[in-house]
């Protein structure tokens, strides 16, 4: 029998049910009296229990000192579920609309939970969604992309031919043109997912735009712009320069290992990196070489920018350098004073993130973070950097330079030359306030 | 067949093949689309007209067309709010003729037709995208006929008026936001530079507000329980939002005891001990029915005092006047945690 000595020490390893048998025991055990074995174990069990229920008390933790069943027990056997899904205790990081934004969820969107993530990649589940006229699951086999316009040889691809052609994979943010876009005028929403989760990032796989253009011989004097166009209802339009067209774009497939998800456009959408999300469009049918913009509803009637003076300023796409903390953030309540590991996103529409430098005082003063690798070109960057809370009022603020040396702006800057009306672009330092009790919120500060 | 026919039919295969120099690199893979294939799916039309097919619609049939498919969504009018936003409204006369719809300036809702500045757009998103439930399903006809009534609805064209390839340029010189747009460079090229700089500066650095902005404790729900919203793990929680805010309450009391630790008051005062002088408990007891414990404490705090509790006196302390009116006020009120 196992001593009641040994089981009370914090730690120590109970020994397997052979060890609590004698030699005579065994015997017994081999000569058939196997009721024998079965009260002897019933016998070392509820000593151990006792033994247990007592060191919780006074030992340690009772997660350490009473094993739980997980580790008592058989577990599930290999694809139990043929596509895995995270445990249930993550099922507060959930995709979710703000409440108000928008009238029609079909024509609405839902934000990432950027509190939650880790490093730069978005989970595939947990993507932002923008769509215009609801999504689809389109039968890949079915699908086609066209290359038309001022094109030698306009053409027509099936999702074989494009997964046949070369490949590239890329990291890339995604970054809708209006994400922050709420927070023009005031604070106006509680959570970083709600101020900045329209913001994503992936490895895309797919064909360079190029490689497309180059096979249908597209006219390389004049054809200065191209269309993208989806197949879903809206068949959403956007014109992207031939410039950029030839410079990163891509036509993708797959998101993450493995191919788009249907809320992000399955099979096929564009990928423009860089720029506003709008223009990635989705479900791609086809694009058009042209000499002039289109001038499309998404360029003329929404995705315009209202300055001051009552013009719109129009074919605004870049999404200039950008960074938020994403923990600690709104709408959370810090455990306890003491060290914190305050880490965030950093993003440019033109580039590598060259630095990001934290204030825990609300601008007065500030720190450089630390980078995590990769540091890629039109990449979300993740940066951290350590801090101990005092207890006291703090504000925390984020503040990125892109490799062309531009500074992330305050909100006060961005006003003074654009106003507070143009919903789209808002790339300012964010604020988040730490009061003593904890509980972070979102506020303007600068 | 002569060597010229030849000739002739294989080059026509080789276009129809969709060979180029280009497309050698990868044999096998894309085909030519064919001109009905084309047709089928080049829809778009920009603002030069160009893929503007042939046709018309008059207001009166786009007012029938309108009823049936476009009102439910936008209102009899084009001024409903409910589902879209409002397509009509806040133009003028005066908008017509400057082509600048002046109340772009003031801060007010946006209608399309306020910011709308061609018209081929408005054709192109009804003819591609609408009705909402049911996209591309008007004639070209009906296309022209319900922006016809649009228009009308907008007072930009006359009720007699009918739309057609050939009237487009009409309607697209009395525009009232025509002249409203600007291409911004600065945020389309690759070069395009930044219109708003900030610098790095890194130590006491001009603040130019305080707190400006920060969500009123009436908003705290609008949300959803931010609780349920944050994981259960790490180096926080959610805020319960379905409780009343905490900066009332609780940080009140903790940063107050920690202002008396701070003070040393805690050298002398424990919450519910005599230590050397009384317990904040035993005081709030004492002065519970007193009206004028309050004032009477903080001048002996501020002045030092003795002769209440025993033998050994209070000495005077040098805290800032709010602190030590905040402190006893917490300590009558029992010194909540």
């Amino acid at each position: 029998m196992a001593s009641t000595s040994d089981l009370d020490k914090a730690g120590s390893i109970r020994r397997a049910p052979e060890g609590f048998l004698d030699p005579a025991q065994i015997a017994e055990v081999t000569a058939g009296r196997r009721g024998f074995l079965r009260n002897a174990l019933l016998m070392a069990g509820g000593a151990a229990a006792i033994a247990s229920t007592a060191r919780a008390e006074s030992s340690g933790d009772s997660n350490i000192l009473e094993l739980p069943v997980h580790s008592k027990s058989l577990g599930q056997p290999v694809a139990a579920t043929g596509y895995g899904q995270p445990s249930k205790y993550e099922r507060n990081l959930q995709r979710r609309e703000s409440p108000g934004l928008t009238r029609v969820s079909a024509a609405s969107v839902s934000f990432t939970p950027l509190q939650g993530t880790f490093g730069i990649i978005t989970p595939n589940g947990l993507h932002f969604e923008r769509h215009h006229q609801g999504w689809w699951d389109i039968d890949p086999s079915k699908h086609r992309l066209m290359i038309n316009g001022l094109v030698k040889n306009p053409l027509v691809f099936t999702m074989d031919d494009l997964m046949r052609l070369p490949s590239v994979s890329r990291m890339h943010f995604i970054e809708c043109g209006a994400n922050t876009g709420m927070e023009w005028g005031n604070v106006a929403v509680p959570t970083v997912q709600y101020t900045h989760g329209m913001l994503s990032c992936c490895e895309f796989t797919g064909v360079l735009l190029s490689t497309l253009l180059d096979m249908a011989g597209f006219d390389k004097k004049n054809g200065k712009f191209i269309l993208a166009e989806g197949a879903d209802g809206s068949s959403m339009t956007r014109t992207i320069s031939m410039e950029r067209a030839l410079d990163d774009c891509m036509v993708a497939y797959a998101m993450n290992g493995e191919m788009l998800r249907p809320e992000n456009g399955y099979p096929l959408r564009m990928v423009a990196p860089g720029i506003q999300g709008v223009s990635w469009v989705k479900w791609l049918r086809r694009i058009e070489v042209g000499d002039q913009p289109w001038g499309t509803k998404d360029e003329v009637i929404h995705y315009i920018d209202l300055m001051p003076d009552g013009r719109h300023r129009q074919y605004t796409s870049i999404q200039e350098c950008k960074s938020v903390i994403t923990s600690p953030s709104g709408g959370q309540t810090l455990l306890d004073k003491g060290f914190y590991n305050v880490t965030g996103l950093a993003w440019s529409g033109r580039g590598k993130v060259k630095r990001v430098d934290v204030s825990f005082d609300g601008g007065r003063n500030w720190q450089t973070a630390r980078l995590e690798s990769p540091i890629q070109s039109k990449c979300l960057t993740r940066f951290n950097i350590g801090w101990k809370w005092d207890g006291g009022p703090a504000v925390l603020q984020s503040r990125a330079i892109d490799v062309t040396g531009y500074v992330q702006p305050k909100i006060n800057q961005l006003r003074a030359v654009r106003g507070t009306r143009s919903i789209y672009h808002n790339n300012a330092i964010q604020s988040w306030k730490i009061a003593e009790s904890g509980e972070v919120a979102n506020v303007q500060v600068y | 067949m002569s060597r010229f026919t030849d000739l002739l039919l294989a080059l026509t295969l080789c276009a129809a093949g969709g060979a180029g120099a280009q497309a050698d690199r990868y044999p096998g893979i894309g085909r030519a689309a064919t001109p009905a294939e084309i047709r089928a799916w080049d829809i778009d039309v920009r603002p030069d007209f160009k893929g503007l097919p042939a046709g018309s619609g008059s207001v009166a049939k786009g007012q029938v067309i309108w009823d049936e498919k476009c009102a439910s969504c936008h209102g009899t009018f084009g001024e409903s709010n409910e589902v879209f936003s409002p397509l009509v409204g806040g133009t003028t006369a005066e908008d017509i003729k400057s082509g600048r719809v002046k109340a772009l300036q003031e801060p007010m809702a946006r209608t399309t037709l306020m910011k709308v500045s061609s018209i081929s757009t408005l054709w192109d998103y009804i003819n591609r995208a609408m009705p909402w439930n049911a996209p591309k399903t008007l004639a070209v006809d009906e296309v022209y006929a319900v922006l016809a009534y649009l228009l009308n609805l907008g007072d930009i064209v006359p009720a007699d008026f009918v739309l057609s390839e050939k009237t487009m340029q009409q309607v697209q010189d009395r525009l009232p936001n025509r002249n409203g747009k600007v291409k911004y460079d600065g945020l389309w090229s690759i070069r395009g530079s930044a219109d708003v700089r900030n610098v790095a500066c890194m130590k006491d650095c001009k603040l130019e507000s305080g707190l400006a902005s920060a969500l009123p404790d009436f908003a705290r729900g609008t949300h959803g329980n931010l609780a349920d919203q944050q994981r259960l793990i790490g180096p926080a929680r959610g805020v319960d939002t379905a409780k009343a805010p905490v900066s009332a309450a609780k940080p009140v009391s903790r940063s107050m005891s920690e202002l008396a630790t701070k003070n040393n008051c805690s050298a002398c005062h424990q919450l519910d001990k005599k230590l050397v002088g009384p317990s904040y408990k035993d005081i709030a007891a004492r002065y519970k029915a007193d009206d004028t414990a309050e004032s009477k404490l903080v001048d002996k705090v501020k002045k030092g005092g003795g002769g209440v509790w025993g033998p050994i006196p209070m000495p005077p302390n040098a805290l800032k006047d709010e602190d030590i009116r905040a402190l006893v006020h917490w300590i009558l009120a029992g010194a909540p945690e």
